[in-house]
């Protein structure tokens, strides 16, 4: 995962968004990456951030306030935030919180409408989420407690095959054979690549197969009976994940503006409509 | 936060005494003692004057304690897969370690058994870890090896296990030193009767609404439905519960304050989470009303006017024998008659076959009951197979999603 996400303005101008409209931040304490998403009441995002979690999760929702806050032009002392991902409840200055569930879909829903399944892929965690055609979701699934089909799997296969994570999408693309990666377990599929290299397998076909394995465990949580739209930061940062998708389950899938941050767009937007409705959404 | 139930206090006192007179029939041989699988022939047992233990009771009380993933490392390194039932490895843990969670009660080990009897109508496991033991103690293992996975029970699947019943009563009687008894057999099946009837009283005071009783309470209330089903003190002990939880209905006091959604619990319960668990539907003023774990000692056939056919028929229709048609139909009597507003499958890694998510059984009934279904991963006592941040997340997701629908 690259540790920082480039600056994000959503006013065309690349200036702080001004005026007295109301500002609404959302902050998604993920276990790889904290993100946080600056939105005016439109939804339209002002200015977003991504930083490491590593062990200090309050220090790092605050970095990624401060940075998301001050590319988007906000004092946010002034906006609400909300929080999300399994870091909230260490995130003391958010007023309401809603699981990355909630937030993932309800962000997602802000760009597509109807019948959908949202497939997020993290650091450490996959879910598929159904919604309805009205939007409300029907159903979600998490990965089962393994690495395989998240973003620290291919992090350990980066490790493995001696390139940085964010060049193993150029290595993959360089692939020649079609390998198949069979283990079910990250520890197991580690060694079933020192097999395959002792075998003379080049680490581009094994980038590819292991960018094939996330896809297939994907896959098997749930059944993609409707239209996908695609988040988190494995698909953000590895295309060839959305080619495989694409391919496997022959049809386009969607990736909607700023898929790793769609948490915590989701989670402003939780903040934005909890302002206009009651305030029991609010933490208790 | 709701009140404590009152009876809990008295509960302690039963279930003390069980435990001690337990204790001293094994330390004096006042009396014959048999080891027991948790839904095997005990009145068959009581009738011949056994005093009876349950490891499966024994080891909920270490993975409650917290101590199960301390044991069940030692019955790994002997052999046992972790993929194995960690019950069994917990309990057999412990004694490798010479500990007991009988500690509490100021008794220093388990008490040694004169017969082991199982019933393999809720798993092959049952059979495996008593014969560790009689391996151990050069003790008879003897029972019962059910049929399964039925979905109509048919009357010679009830002779054919009513017979093995019947085999049973001459060893038992030889190491009791004692003739079976049929007014004695006829007494002990009344007492079990009364007391699964006084239990299911107890379960359905949860279909009012509120509730009065959650399913974390009731995974500690039904302790003497398991350990003390066929006798009086069972009977007694839900008598003065079900008054306790009646006058919380008549008073409208709600296990869950503010109850807002109603949950089914499909599956074991994660012992060592019980409390976070609790906590954690309370805080989402939702309450997991009833659970199939639970009624899962409710022995409606039982009849003392013919006490094998009917021990043998109510040992085949609990639901963890049953086949996946029988279950979804009991599953979808039960969500009706608790009212509740989703289901939630405990996928529970070494117990598959109290894992009923494993064959799309989530699926159908979502489709059939139109009620949102969860599914999470975990184990009844093996704590490294549960995520609780993830599981958090996903119950909570879940009690959003509901909120959303309404």
């Amino acid at each position: 995962m690259p540790p920082e996400k480039a600056p994000e303005t959503g006013n065309g101008t690349g200036m702080p968004a001004r005026g007295p409209t109301k500002h609404f931040v959302g902050i998604d304490s993920g276990s790889w990456t904290t993100k946080a998403v600056v939105i005016d009441e439109t939804g339209t995002v002002l200015g977003s951030a991504v930083v490491q979690s590593a062990a200090d999760l309050t220090g790092a929702s605050a970095r990624a306030l401060e940075q998301a806050a001050s590319r988007a032009g906000v004092a946010f002392d002034e906006a609400t935030i909300w929080a999300t991902g399994f870091g909230r409840a260490s995130i003391e200055i958010a007023s309401g919180s809603r699981t990355g569930l909630d937030c993932h879909a309800r962000g997602v829903r802000h760009y597509v409408r109807g019948a959908l399944a949202v497939l997020d892929i993290g650091g450490q965690d996959a879910k598929v989420i159904k919604l309805d055609e009205q939007g409300h979701r029907v159903s979600h699934k998490m990965n089962r407690k393994c690495a395989a089909g998240t973003g620290s799997f291919l992090d350990e296969i980066a490790l493995r095959l001696g390139v940085p994570v964010s060049d193993l999408g150029d290595l993959a693309s360089g692939y020649r054979e079609e390998l198949e990666l069979g283990s079910f377990c990250t520890v197991f599929t580690a060694t079933e690549l020192l097999g395959a290299i002792r075998q003379g397998k080049r680490p581009a076909d094994l980038a590819r197969a292991a960018y094939k394995s996330i896809v297939k465990r994907v896959l098997e949580m749930a059944q993609f009976d409707r239209p996908v739209v695609a988040t988190g930061g494995v698909i953000a940062h590895h295309p060839m994940v959305v080619a495989l998708l694409t391919e496997a389950l022959g049809r386009d899938i969607v990736v909607p503006p700023h898929p790793q941050e769609m948490g915590a767009f989701g989670a402003a937007l939780a903040a934005r409509d909890a302002a206009s409705e009651s305030p029991q959404h609010a933490r208790g | 936060m709701t009140t404590p139930l009152a009876s809990t206090s008295r509960l302690k006192d039963v279930l003390s005494v069980y435990f001690h007179e337990l204790d001293d029939a094994a330390r004096t041989h006042s009396a014959p003692v048999a080891w027991c699988s948790s839904v095997g022939p005990v009145e068959l047992l009581r009738a011949l004057g056994y005093r009876v233990f349950f490891p499966e009771n024994h080891s909920a009380m270490l993975g409650a304690a917290r101590t199960a993933n301390h044991y069940m490392t030692r019955a790994h390194a002997l052999g046992y897969s972790p993929d194995s039932c960690s019950y069994l490895s917990s309990d057999v843990g412990a004694y490798l370690s010479g500990e007991t969670a009988l500690a509490r009660y100021g008794i220093a080990e388990v008490p040694h058994p004169d017969v082991l009897v199982f019933n393999t109508n809720q798993c092959r496991d049952v059979r495996d870890w008593f014969d560790y033991y009689a391996r151990e103690w050069d003790v008879p293992a003897i029972g019962i090896t059910s049929f399964r996975c039925l979905d109509r029970i048919e009357q010679d699947h009830v002779d054919a296990i009513a017979l093995q019943h019947e085999r049973l009563v001459a060893p038992l009687e030889a190491i009791a030193g004692r003739r079976l008894d049929a007014p004695n057999l006829e007494e002990t099946l009344r007492l079990s009767r009364e007391g699964s009837g006084l239990w299911r009283a107890v379960l359905e005071t949860a279909t009012h609404r509120p509730s009065p009783l959650s399913f974390f309470e009731a995974t500690i209330q039904m302790a003497p439905a398991v350990v003390l089903r066929g006798t009086e003190e069972a009977c007694a002990y839900y008598r003065l519960l079900l008054a306790e939880l009646q006058d919380r209905v008549s008073r409208k006091v709600a296990a869950v304050s503010g109850e807002r959604f109603r949950i089914y619990w499909e599956g074991m319960p994660i012992w060592g989470k019980l409390r976070a668990l609790s906590e954690l539907f309370e805080s989402l003023r939702t309450c997991v009303v009833a659970s199939t774990y639970c009624n899962s000692w409710i022995f409606d056939a039982l009849d003392p006017a013919d006490p094998f056919r009917s021990m043998a028929r109510s040992s085949l229709e609990l639901f963890i024998v049953r086949a996946e048609q029988a279950k979804e139909r009991y599953l979808e009597q039960m969500a009706g008659q608790y009212q509740v507003d989703g289901l939630l499958f405990h996928d529970c890694r070494t117990c598959p076959n109290n894992s009923n998510s494993r064959y799309g059984m989530p699926g159908r009934l979502r489709e059939r009951l139109g009620l949102p279904v969860l599914s999470v991963d975990g184990d009844v006592n093996d704590l490294r197979c549960y995520s609780e941040e993830q599981s958090m997340t996903s119950i909570e997701g879940f009690v959003e999603q509901l909120a959303e629908a309404f």
